[in-house]
């Protein structure tokens, strides 16, 4: 995934939007701060997320955070190769190391995430 | 607990540091109208001697393992303790309650955890268990708890009506806020029936509590329950008899997923009240969700073995709000005991103490049945305990006998009205045979009284 295609929540999950299916990862900025992830634990596929709301979480050695979904829908696919290996999500985090899919109505946008850019401003304005 | 005084001196010393006149100048800021006014109404101060003997003439009031012949159990048993567990766990290195909070500042303390985790493991044929929880009834309710957020459905638990009546208290307790449905299958044959199982789970159902044996000593059906469990979606949970496992399948071998038991059995005493020891063991991709503590073995910096407590973030004192768990603790000290008491039997001491209960528990049980007015109430396989039947007042039978030299055993007339006439009578490997030949003819002399 291209970083400058994505969409971005205030929570530092970004957000690929593909026909009907949103993919979901963390951001490098996320995994910067947690350094090595030691487990993540994603949500069940078939279960209901509403945008917003945790519904998993993502374990470094240096703290444990929740993991919110960005758009409601249903969870179609977890990355089981990056809940195995949590490493996957520290090397690649837009890569190999997604973390789920979710099936979103159709005509569903990402308008209400923010673009790089606008992510990129958060970010700068969060670490002061 | 010392007797310790408490000399005028001393005390005009600790007011002459905190620069107060009297003790009755501390006591100023308490209004004078909430007051007393007088001393309580008691009698003198005794003095050591006095109050030792004083204190021994009540203890000597009691009926207890130690002066009455026991065949009392239900969840508490009088099992033989090795000498060798008081003289480990009398050590003031061990002498503590709990893990302490700077936990990997007492490496011995941790060893020991870590080790009472592996014999526990061996012992339930399971992967993982935590350091211990407070008591078999807490284990039960926290091992459901752990049920509900593995599988993620919060709608129903069910347990059996021949657990422990006091654990499924103590689930009802835990699960009153929580939106959970708890639905007791009943077990009117002294055991459960898969077929009930079958007919009341179903895909809202997180677990299903079996106790085995159970409350009455019977064995549960627990292959064929653990099938049904299985078979939609839900966990199987096992409280077992620790001792029982010296004879019986570990409930790793027959589908359990979390096994969780009383450890009093294990080289600790009946005490009234407590404290007492719960077990939980499960499988290892639970590990993230079982509460309380759990040591892990690891090496130190220059290489050398060492142990830390591991996966904190489950507890309540890291993200309270997202804790699977509200025990941050264990007992350490009950625990120690149990691992000295499984190194002292090993493996086949424990098979032996199994065999020995079951054989004394098999003959008590021929016995009484053939007392005039005895009958057994249920025709199940069991270990160390059963359920007769006695004709006339329960409590004043039990009285008598108490009054005889025997605990005869438990009285089902508070938890279970429909078997008011039962006695639930529990035989361990202390028992001879002159005692149980004892009992039998006691309880044939107040029966035809």
């Amino acid at each position: 995934m291209d970083p400058k295609t994505l969409r971005y929540a205030k929570t530092h999950e970004w957000a690929a939007l593909n026909g009907d299916i949103v993919t979901v990862g963390v951001s490098q900025f996320a995994v910067d701060l947690l350094t090595d992830i030691t487990h993540v634990e994603l949500p069940k596929v078939g279960r209901s997320v509403t945008a917003g709301a945790a519904c998993g979480e993502i374990e470094s050695v240096k703290a444990v955070s929740d993991l919110y979904a960005p758009v409601e829908g249903t969870v179609a696919a977890v990355n089981s190769d990056a809940a195995a290996n949590p490493g996957l999500v520290t090397a690649e985090p837009y890569g190999q190391g997604w973390l789920f899919k979710i099936t979103v109505k159709p005509g569903t946008k990402l308008d209400h995430l923010l673009d790089l850019k606008q992510y990129e401003d958060h970010v700068t304005h969060e670490a002061h | 607990v010392s007797y310790t005084l408490l000399t005028p001196d001393d005390r005009q010393t600790m007011l002459r540091t905190i620069g107060a006149k009297s003790i009755e100048e501390l006591l100023t800021q308490i209004p004078a109208d909430i007051r007393l006014g007088r001393d309580l109404n008691l009698p003198a101060a005794m003095s050591e001697q006095e109050l030792t003997a004083h204190v021994a003439a009540l203890a000597g009031k009691n009926h207890s393992a130690d002066n009455s012949v026991c065949f009392l159990g239900g969840g508490a048993y009088d099992h033989f303790i090795p000498s060798v567990v008081d003289a480990v766990a009398s050590r003031g290195e061990y002498y503590t309650a709990y893990t302490p909070y700077q936990a990997e500042a007492s490496q011995g303390t941790l060893q020991v955890g870590f080790e009472f985790q592996t014999l526990i493991c061996e012992l339930t044929g399971l992967d993982v268990a935590n350091a211990s929880l407070y008591d078999g009834g807490s284990a039960v309710a926290e091992a459901v708890l752990m049920a509900r957020a593995v599988t993620d459905r919060p709608g129903k638990v069910l347990i059996a009506e021949s657990v422990h009546p006091e654990y499924r208290l103590t689930l009802s307790t835990y699960l009153k806020n929580l939106n959970t449905e708890l639905v007791t299958l009943p077990t009117p044959g002294g055991y459960l029936d898969p077929d009930l199982v079958k007919k009341q789970i179903d895909d809202s159902t997180s677990c299903l509590v079996v106790q085995h044996p159970n409350f009455f000593g019977a064995l549960e059906e627990v292959e064929l329950i653990g099938k049904a469990v299985h078979d939609k979606g839900a966990l199987f949970v096992v409280s077992y008899d620790p001792i029982s496992l010296g004879i019986l399948k570990p409930p790793g071998d027959y589908g359990a997923d979390i096994a969780v038991a009383e450890g009093q059995c294990l080289g600790n005493y009946m005490i009234y009240g407590g404290p007492y020891l719960g077990l939980l063991a499960c499988r290892s991709e639970f590990v993230r969700k079982i509460p309380g503590r759990l040591v892990g073995q690891t090496t130190d910096r220059r290489g050398n073995r060492c142990w830390v407590l591991t996966l904190q973030a489950r507890e309540q004192h890291i993200r309270r709000e997202k804790a699977t768990s509200n025990i941050c603790t264990n007992q350490a000290l009950l625990a120690l005991r149990a691992a000295v008491y499984l190194t002292a039997l090993g493996p086949q001491g424990l098979v032996e103490t199994a065999e020995l209960c079951a054989r004394k528990a098999h003959y008590a049980a021929e016995r009484l049945a053939q007392v005039p007015g005895v009958k057994p109430a249920f025709d199940r396989p069991f270990f160390k305990e059963f359920v007769i039947r006695v004709n006339g007042d329960v409590t004043k039978l039990l009285n008598g006998l108490t009054a005889d030299g025997y605990l005869a055993g438990l009285s089902l007339a508070r938890d279970y009205p429909k078997l008011a006439d039962g006695i639930v009578v529990a035989v361990t490997e202390k028992r001879t045979k002159a005692e149980i030949d004892g009992l039998a003819t006691a309880l044939q002399k107040r029966l035809a009284l």
